[in-house]
């Protein structure tokens, strides 16, 4: 297999992973809602 | 802001301890640390991957180095800020030093699948192998084991506050893997190459290299910081 094979199976996987954390904490964000109590 | 500062101009940092005042605090730094990753990582990328030359011996698969490393010593790193926030809510009982471990774990964990995962498919072309039970790679893996455990186990009490300590306790435990993963290329004869990087002699690498990978530690810490941030806002509204 190709250099490229590995770069890109390493670089796309690692930024797919992290785009994924965003994604899941805007909605987790969005989900708890506004602050209650907290100023 | 200016509660937190007492006469003499200096932080009282306990102020920041309850989860009312550290919540708009997060808010702002986490909006600032997420916009310094972006950048920093489009900085890392491009001297990683279009100014730093080709490896003579490796070729382009070398390239991996600027994932890999920010990311393994991020998964080392964020075990142990977790460890000592586990260690400072036992101490002081303080709960926002239990939400600011809960929040560090998922992010940690991510990162030590980047480092195994990238790890692996460098190993494939220079090694010949994807996996190999090396003492630095095993550490490594049971270090992934250690940040999902924290959360399952978390996951797993009802009670949040008794959820709080028995995983804080795990987390302060399983520390001593850190070391173990660090001085494992020492300590054993390994596969895995020993440290590019220290404090305490010259680096054994070109200093484009160089730069590409500290730019990208720093965006990877930058975005470690502005995740676990908003995850503890969201933590924090959750739980008060």
């Amino acid at each position: 297999m190709s250099p490229g094979f590995f770069l890109w199976g390493a670089y796309s996987v690692t930024f797919v992973a992290l785009a994924l954390e965003v994604i899941f904490l805007f909605r987790r964000s969005r989900r708890a809602g506004p602050p209650r109590q907290i100023k | 802001m200016t509660q937190a500062m007492n006469s003499n101009s200096t932080v009282r940092w306990f102020w920041f301890a309850s989860p009312q005042t550290f919540f708009p605090l997060a808010g702002s730094i986490a909006r600032w640390c997420a916009v310094g990753a972006v950048l920093l990582a489009l900085a890392g990328l491009y001297v990683g991957l279009v100014v730093a030359p080709t490896d003579a011996q490796q070729g382009e698969v070398y390239r991996i180095i600027f994932i890999h490393v920010p990311a393994a010593w991020m998964s080392m790193f964020i075990y142990l800020v977790m460890a000592g926030w586990a260690a400072i809510g036992l101490a002081f009982n303080t709960r926002l030093s239990f939400m600011m471990a809960q929040a560090l774990a998922p992010t940690g964990a991510l990162f030590t699948f980047i480092a195994l995962w990238t790890g692996s498919l460098w190993g494939r072309p220079t090694w010949g192998t994807y996996w190999v039970w090396d003492a630095r790679l095993t550490s490594e893996l049971i270090l992934l084991f250690l940040y999902l455990g924290f959360m399952a186990l978390h996951a797993a009490i009802d009670d949040p506050r008794r959820a709080d300590r028995a995983s804080a306790l795990l987390a302060i435990v399983g520390a001593v893997n850190v070391p173990i993963i660090y001085y494992s290329v020492q300590w054993w004869n390994t596969l895995h190459q020993g440290a590019s990087v220290s404090l305490t002699r010259a680096p054994s690498m070109a200093a484009t290299m160089l730069t590409g990978m500290l730019l990208m530690a720093l965006a990877f810490w930058a975005y470690s910081i502005a995740a676990v941030l908003v995850r503890v806002r969201c933590i924090i509204r959750e739980r008060e």
